[in-house]
């Protein structure tokens, strides 16, 4: 027994039934093929994030969306459970690998949408995730309704049981197999009304927790084909350098190691969909062979044409750049005249912020586990996008579409950095040069020096301020090396990755200037959790604060009047401002850390705001300085993304989010000189410490009944503006140079 | 003369070669004992990775200390396991992140605490901060700020305040109270 319901002209709502008479409702891509679910154990592959109700009540629920921390495998499922009514006790998370079939030669993704750690998850799944939940519990009410002899209309669910007017109780389990049998109505039922909701809104801790702290969570690193090689790598300093000479006598001569190989990467391919440099392969029976045999190596690479570049050079292009009065790479955004309101100036002012290149330094190193059978690949992935990896894996091997099995077990986070897949191109090359399965593990040296970095960039504002402290002009300019070249974007698109122009103050200063130059570096970059708001919130925020300093006003004052009236702008990508809710979480900052005291107020209290996509955030935090010694006593955040699925989770995003930032602010940059990357460890990246970030940080959510909007990066731009504006009022030291302890020591 | 039942039982015939007893390095891995028969220079971390298979202690790419997220206790200090050759572990106690629940799976108090506080973030680290933490409150049943501020771990996802927030929970016997 099965039936459909279309949602959409792809999309289907799905009932089947399973093993056990067990009740199963998903989504279905049309013209997706149903494999038989005795050689599946009773999970239907063709059915994209579904619901199974077992006979005795157990409830699994799939989740389609890789978590790399973000909490998506408890979000994701709770939206179904909470349509369900399900008992949140009973039900089981399974994460659902890639859902790819083959349609006629091409890729058909039955699972829609697989992508995490991008802040879309939510948002995606909202809608659709919902009406799996509603049908299959309409399904449950029917079958009820025969059973116990009332119309469907007068009975409630809870907690996974049925409850008639008289008080009596059927369970799902007992009702799954009739269910299944229930005709369905040519509409899906309609999804709850949020009044009613009991799990959306309510707190859960996060699904893999027991599996995580007894060590019992399995990360792709922790992955394992019996006669697999362990492959280890040295790349190349230099991405268009060239193996000059190798010595492998002793390295073979290790006890375990196999075999050494060299990978180039492929000429004409996107970055990041190759091997990110020349590299030398040590394949070895253990890990610990592999690496030995790896420090034996006896290499010498030469340099390429990259071989002179700095990042100090390159700031210096752009400081010269920015001085001078070409033509910017792309005007972003032009409203009014800038030029013309400089001449009824008051006031101005320009400042000048520099930041630095930074790497993902991901807890769990790249690698991949690849099997590669005659007409079959299969993968273990550390990935936020396993379309993108299968895309990779399929151009290497020219396998059918649904003959490449990719699993993505829980991810050790991605931060953007999983969004490529060099390091399953290098495990498949490996894995058809040796002929035999291939564990490709990479070592921190080569995860630092071989990033996919999120570049430098020099931002150099100027404010023009009328006579009633308006502020009637600002023109802001922007250098930096775009993360979208080499990766099949137009040019004139290349600015999308560094700046946004409706990025505030856009829409509330009438002259209006945002001008982007592209620098050129041989530095491979690419997405960073947070870009382009980490980079531009800085600079814009510290420099609202500076306007506010000149102006003799407390900064907050400054903000809320620039922001005025609530009301909403349209923005440049679609989707509307609200500055009402904006100047809202600037307030419950304001007043939580008690702003009022700012003026006179020992430590140093600093306030930011920023918007993102939908949602807001703003921070607040207050510090001291002792001597050369910074300490961060509090900091607080607001944010309102609309509904909250999962208070706790969304809180968790947003304290991890504000003391990942704080960490990058205070210590972290990526230098290079004669072309090679200076940073190989935890010591030359030092990620804040305990003592260096706050005990706490307080966290408020607006609550609110708008689409949720995502927040996995939410809480990341206002953190370091917020935080150098505290320190200007500790300290009278202004930092416009990250990272700030540095620039802050070598100021004071 | 010999006693009676051996001539009623003799020895069958046998093939069989009783295998040698392997030289080796006997250790302690929670509460077991093991004996590394391989190289004496193996790290700990690749001999409870790749020979035990047990991989709640996490590779954090680094040759040295790295992130943290290597911790185990020896003799119930907290060490990087990718900083201990096997040989200077003879005779040892290691403890893993496996080995911190009681063996009817009762979680220790910080466990608990990690999850009552969410104190996670993608979690890969997390074995780590669960191994200092349990040598911090082993040493220290009521630790201050500063105390939890030595902790060695680093952690990207920004987990530290949550974790704070355990370790203190745990120091009030509150893991698992509402």
């Amino acid at each position: 027994m099965s039936g459909q319901i279309q949602l959409s002209r792809r999309r289907f709502l799905q009932v089947l039934t399973g093993t056990a008479g067990a009740l199963i409702v998903g989504i279905r891509t049309a013209g997706a093929v149903d494999l038989p679910p005795a050689l599946l154990g009773g999970t239907f592959q063709a059915l994209g994030p579904y619901v199974q109700i077992d006979s005795d009540g157990n409830v699994l629920i799939g989740a389609r969306d890789p978590d790399t921390g973000t909490g998506v495998a408890t979000s994701l499922p709770r939206i179904i459970a909470d349509e369900l009514d399900a008992d949140w006790n009973r039900v089981s998370v399974i994460p659902l690998g890639l859902g790819v079939q083959n349609d006629q030669g091409q890729p058909r993704w039955i699972y829609g949408r697989q992508l995490g750690g991008t802040g879309g998850s939510i948002p995606a799944a909202w809608q659709e995730l919902r009406q799996v939940g509603a049908l299959a519990r309409w399904l449950l009410l029917q079958a009820a309704a025969r059973r116990l002899g009332v119309p469907a209309d007068r009975l409630r669910c809870e907690s996974g049981t049925v409850i008639a007017p008289d008080g009596r109780r059927v369970t799902y389990g007992s009702l799954v197999e009739v269910a299944g049998k229930i005709p369905l109505s040519k509409s899906a039922p309609p999804v709850k009304t949020p009044n009613r909701y009991t799990l959306i809104g309510a707190p859960a801790g996060d699904v893999d927790a027991h599996a995580i702290v007894t060590g019992q969570a399995s990360y792709a690193i922790d992955h394992h084909y019996g006669d697999a090689l362990v492959a280890v790598l040295v790349h190349c300093p230099w991405p268009d350098g060239t193996l000059a000479r190798i010595d492998t006598a002793a390295t073979l001569a290790v006890k375990g190691v196999v075999k050494v190989l060299q990978l180039q990467p492929e000429k004409d391919q996107p970055l990041g969909e190759t091997a990110i440099a020349p590299a030398v392969a040590v394949l070895a029976q253990d890990t610990w062979s592999a690496l030995q045999g790896r420090d034996k190596l006896e290499l010498e690479w030469k340099p390429g044409a990259s071989g002179t570049q700095s990042s100090y050079a390159l700031e210096q292009q752009a400081q010269a750049l920015l001085d001078g009065d070409d033509a910017p790479t792309t005007r972003v955004r032009n409203d009014g005249d800038v030029d013309a309101a400089g001449k009824k100036a008051a006031r101005r002012l320009e400042a000048t912020y520099v930041q630095p290149w930074l790497a993902h330094a991901t807890a769990e190193p790249m690698n991949c586990l690849v099997r590669l059978d005659k007409d079959r690949a299969s993968l273990v992935v550390p990935t936020q996008a396993p379309q993108r990896a299968w895309a990779v894996v399929q151009r290497l091997t020219g396998l059918a579409p649904d003959h490449i099995d990719i699993r993505v077990p829980r991810v050790g986070g991605g931060y953007g950095r999983r969004l490529d897949h060099d390091y399953v191109a290098e495990a498949v090359m490996l894995a058809k040069l040796i002929d035999k399965p291939v564990r490709l593990l990479w070592t921190r040296d080569q995860d630092f020096g071989h990033d996919f970095y999120r570049a430098a960039s020099v931002h150099r504002i100027s404010a023009i301020v009328g006579r009633k402290r308006e502020l009637i002009g600002w023109n802001q300019r922007m250098a930096s090396a775009s993360a979208l070249v080499q990766r099949g974007v137009p040019d004139n698109r290349l600015w999308t990755s560094e700046t946004r122009a409706d990025q505030l103050p856009a829409g509330l200063v009438p002259n209006y200037r945002s001008d982007w130059y592209g620098l050129e570096s041989a530095m491979p970059r690419g997405p960073m959790r947070g870009m382009p708001h980490l980079s531009n919130a800085f600079a814009v925020e510290s420099f609202i604060d500076e306007i506010a300093h000149m102006m003799r006003e407390d900064p907050l004052k400054t903000r809320l009047r620039l922001l005025g009236e609530p009301r909403t702008l349209a923005l440049a990508g679609g989707g509307t401002l609200d500055l009402g809710r904006l100047a809202n979480v600037l307030k419950l900052v304001a007043d939580r850390i008690e702003w009022k005291n700012w003026l006179r107020s020992v430590n140093g209290l600093g306030i930011a705001c920023w918007h993102v996509d939908g949602a807001y955030v703003a921070h607040a935090i207050e510090a001291s300085m002792q001597g050369e010694k910074l300490t961060i006593e509090r900091a607080v955040c607001a944010v309102d993304v609309g509904r909250v699925i999962n208070p706790l989770g969304l809180q968790g995003q947003v304290a991890g989010a504000t003391l990942d930032a704080l960490s990058i602010a205070l210590n972290l940059a990526v230098t290079y000189k004669d072309g090679q990357v200076q940073q190989h460890d935890y010591k030359s990246y030092p990620l804040a410490s305990m003592a260096q970030l706050p005990n706490d940080v307080e966290v408020i959510t607006v609550p609110g009944d708008r689409s949720p909007a995502g927040a996995s990066f939410l809480a990341m731009p206002t953190a370091a503006p917020a935080l150098a504006n505290a320190v200007f009022r500790a300290s009278a030291v202004r930092v416009r140079r990250l990272p700030l302890m540095k620039e802050l020591l070598r100021l004071l | 003369m010999p006693p009676a039942q051996d001539q009623a039982m003799p020895t069958p015939d046998s093939n069989i070669v009783p295998e040698k007893i392997r030289d080796g390095i006997d250790v302690v891995i929670n509460g077991e004992p093991f004996r590394h028969t391989g190289d004496p220079a193996m790290p700990l971390l690749w001999y409870l990775r790749d020979v035990l298979r047990l991989t709640g202690t996490k590779y954090g790419g680094d040759a040295q200390a790295g992130n943290g997220a290597d911790l185990v206790l020896v003799d119930g200090k907290p060490v990087p396991a990718i900083g201990q050759p096997m040989k200077a572990l003879s005779g040892k106690r290691i403890t893993t992140v496996e080995g911190l629940a009681a063996n009817d799976g009762t979680l220790h108090p910080l466990q608990q605490a990690f999850i009552d506080e969410d104190a996670i973030g993608c979690g890969y680290c997390t074995p780590g901060w669960l191994i200092s933490g349990v040598a911090l409150l082993t040493r220290t049943a009521q630790p201050s700020d500063d105390d939890i501020d030595r902790l060695p771990n680093l952690c990207r996802c920004g987990s530290q305040t949550r974790v704070r927030r355990a370790i203190k929970r745990a120091a009030a016997g509150k893991a698992g109270q509402a």
